[in-house]
């Protein structure tokens, strides 16, 4: 190591001996990198006194963003249920899978669950996309997903329970809401290019063709886009109250920024969001989307002594900078209901679970929450928030109780056809 | 120089390259399914895909100096026809695929009507990347369009293909791609015993995949493709088309990328733009300059090395994979520039060498030099 050129050899051949000993630890099977499992993996797949679960969250790629934190809080409600003595006496074993934004990976990490890890159950996802490309892997093992993230609905697998909205307890409030309280009369729709947006604007217009509200404009960029003068430029021109935003991640500072730019800030056009929470609020930066208004169901500052108990040990594990949003109580919520549901049914058989868990209820961060047998979605509260200088989201509206979970919109005559 | 080789019965390199193969066979085609679970084998499945991929690369690339950025574009063509023909096989009497139903459209679209018929879909699969190609190129490479232009050009149109099928979402699926694909061909794709088919089915395209590669590069054609490669002007002015040469191997490796995909959908069950664009289709290449983007079974070799180090390192080291992923790259580029392929030549003659069955000088392994 004495000249450069020797160090710069040493570096190349410390890869290659990580590189290698990586190799070997892949059949040693010890986990030192992944911090976030505090559980030891060091078991083989033989159950003796523990029983698995998989965790599937992209944890590298473009939605590692989101899904990191979903991750750790499905950790964290694992950690909580193995200190109180863990699910049929037993502890409850994650094992961490990367499905790496790429949904055929979602696939493929699936069936390693189910068929080399023989888990319990498996709590991910977060795209469509991704819940899209795994649905047929659990229909096909019979084997559980809980999936939590709010979509766009029009599905209910057997094999699938979501813990996060459909679009009538998400959207349609948040369009009630813009009616009534706001007396929005044209709106104006921008959306990422994919499916969420594309079906969620769909139900937006035939809602508002129902409710006499006028659809002044539909526009999509492309994921991760970051130009969005066009877009600002058309709404500016549609004369619209109030903008219905489905975009996904990044794209949303520089839609704000340029929204705020072209002299549209929230208190001339509000904008509803449905796919910021306060996680994504951290990355844009508070400043650029103070006063903007979302629809979730839950928010870090939602009252309760469950919540509050949730947002303290949250932020004691993973740090004081953190925050908890809907997604992330999603996830935390999908483990506890398995958990309940495997103790009320004495066994991990995902058919057991499943009847277990009809009528099933919780109390969650959000409040009570119920499992609907017949769809495997959950009754949740409807709350619409402003979001706060600190990052946080302040409630302004919330429904009356928990909303029924209704997928395929059945009970709106409006949305005949749709489905 | 090759006839008078074939008088002398085969040479040494001839006898190990058949050697190769039938261990290769062996392993594929007894050992692996012996061994492997039947997840690893689904896996194995899906990385042979790729390997029919690879093989495609180092024709074009290895031998033909054209850096094929965008064969995630020809392998979405093959995987997409063979999926649509899928989904309305499945479709059966709603006579619309799911995805279709949900997206608000009520008649099917006219380019999907001929997909109900299986010899189309199969056929469309591996014909449509191939004529596509062979117009494509037969414009860039008239026009002398190559190197990175060239490269850029495909990477190009792998990305507008991506933004193409994400937009159409009620005729194409969008980001979600073709899903929830169950059968093929009467096959129950859930079940273990039918996706072991599906595995010899892949290993088998494999395997004619290479020695219609190999055939290839052995023939008169294959000496002028690399003499395209490695002069293109000097070669043209001896009065062959280089164009057409270079079309060719362009539409070869398009069309076995096609196959690939035909392959991989009923493997995987699902056919997304995701695996279509700028990113997997630098993979490909990438599996390729591991292997050794000169050497068939190099390429071979890499594809499913690279995929395979991928997956088991990505189930180890859930969080932290990439960075030993890509240490392995460096490494690679570090140490073994010519790849595994270059490697183990390297090994063989330094071998030989020392045993004194072979004069040191110039390695006797088709190895790429200074092609880009």
């Amino acid at each position: 190591m004495s000249t450069r050129e020797k160090g710069g050899r040493f570096w190349l051949l410390a890869i290659l001996a990580l590189c290698l000993s990586a190799f070997v630890a892949v059949g040693c099977g010890s986990d030192s990198k992944d911090e976030a499992s505090s559980t030891s993996a060091s078991a083989s797949s033989d159950s003796g006194d523990t029983i698995k679960v998989g965790i599937l969250h992209s944890l590298s790629g473009t939605m590692a963003i989101s899904e990191v934190s979903v991750r750790d809080s499905e950790l964290l409600a694992i950690e909580e249920i193995n200190k109180n003595g863990g699910v049929l006496g037993k502890q409850i074993e994650p094992v961490i899978e990367d499905g790496a934004s790429d949904w055929p990976t979602f696939a493929e990490k699936a069936q390693k669950l189910i068929s080399q890890d023989q888990v319990a159950a498996t709590f991910g996802g977060w795209t469509s996309a991704s819940r899209k490309a795994m649905l047929p892997v659990f229909e096909k093992n019979k084997a559980l997903l809980y999936y939590p993230v709010q979509y766009e609905g029009l599905e209910s697998s057997p094999y699938i329970f979501y813990t996060g909205a459909t679009t009538n307890q998400q959207i349609i409030p948040a369009l009630e809401y813009l009616q009534k309280e706001k007396g929005v009369k044209k709106l104006f729709l921008v959306g990422s290019d994919y499916v969420f947006p594309r079906t969620a604007n769909k139900e937006i217009k035939a809602w508002a063709k129902a409710n006499g509200m006028e659809v002044t404009g539909e526009e999509y960029a492309p994921l991760g886009s970051t130009e969005f003068s066009t877009i600002v430029n058309k709404v500016k021109a549609s004369n619209s109250d109030a903008v219905f935003n489905t975009l996904n991640g990044d794209s949303n500072v520089a839609f704000f920024k340029q929204l705020d730019g072209a002299g549209l800030p929230s208190d001339k056009l509000p904008v509803v969001s449905v796919s910021i929470a306060e996680d994504e609020v951290r990355g844009i930066g508070a400043d650029k989307v103070k006063g903007q208004i979302v629809a979730w169901n839950y928010y870090q500052t939602t009252p309760g002594a469950e919540n509050e108990k949730f947002v303290k040990a949250y932020k004691a594990k993973y740090g004081k900078n953190r925050v908890t949003d809907d997604p992330i109580e999603a996830g935390y919520v999908g483990v506890k209901l398995w958990a309940a549901a495997v103790e009320k049914a004495g066994s991990t058989d995902p058919e057991k679970v499943k009847a277990a868990s009809k009528g099933l209820t919780l109390d969650a961060p959000e409040g009570k929450v119920t499992v609907n047998g017949e769809n495997q979605h959950i009754t949740k509260t409807s709350r619409i928030g402003v979001i706060n200088e600190n990052g946080l989201i302040d409630t302004v509206w919330e429904s009356d109780g928990p909303i029924e979970p209704d997928p395929y919109l059945k009970t709106y005559d409006w949305a005949k056809g749709l489905s | 120089m090759a006839t008078a080789m074939k008088a002398l019965g085969p040479t040494r390199e001839q006898l190990l390259a058949r050697v190769g193969f039938a261990v290769s066979a062996l392993l594929l085609l007894v050992v692996a399914p012996a061994f492997l679970s039947d997840f690893r084998l689904g896996l194995l499945a899906k990385f042979l895909c790729f390997a029919i991929i690879a093989v495609g690369i180092a024709i074009a690339w290895g031998n033909g100096g054209m850096l094929v950025l965008g064969q995630g574009l020809f392998f979405g063509l093959g995987g997409y026809c063979m999926a649509m023909y899928l989904k309305l096989a499945e479709a059966g009497s709603v006579g619309l695929p799911d995805f279709m139903v949900w997206s608000g459209r009520e008649t099917l679209p006219a380019f999907w009507k001929p997909f109900e018929h299986a010899w189309f879909a199969v056929g469309a699969a591996v014909i449509v990347p191939v004529i596509f190609a062979a117009l494509l190129g037969t414009l860039i490479f008239r026009s002398r369009v190559r190197g990175p232009y060239f490269a850029i050009l495909t990477q190009a149109l792998a990305a507008a293909f991506v933004i193409l099928l994400v937009g159409q979402q009620a005729i194409t699926g969008g980001t979600n791609g073709l899903t929830n694909i169950t059968t093929f061909f009467g096959l129950d794709l859930a079940d273990p015993g039918d996706q072991r088919v599906l595995y010899f089915l892949a290993a088998i395209s494999l395997g004619v995949v290479y020695l219609i590669a190999r055939q290839l590069l052995n023939s008169r054609y294959g000496k002028l493709l690399i003499a395209v490669r490695d002069a293109e002007d000097r070669v043209r002015f001896l009065g062959y088309s280089a164009t057409r040469v270079k079309v060719i191997a362009f539409a070869t490796a398009a069309g076995m990328a096609g196959l690939a995909g035909a392959l991989f959908v009923p493997i995987v069950g699902i056919i997304s733009p995701a695996m279509l664009g700028i990113v997997p289709s630098i993979e490909m290449v990438v599996w390729v300059a591991v292997g050794g983007r000169a050497s068939l079974a190099g390429a071979i070799a890499g594809a499913i090395a690279v995929n395979w180090a991928k997956s088991s390192l990505s189930e180890e080291f859930p969080s932290g994979w990439l960075y030993f992923q890509g240490a392995l790259f460096i490494a690679v580029v570090a140490f073994a520039p010519m790849g595994i392929a270059g490697a183990v030549a390297w090994a063989r003659d330094r071998i030989l060498e020392r045993t004194g069955r072979k004069q040191p000088g110039p390695t006797t392994t088709a190895t790429a030099e200074g092609t880009s």
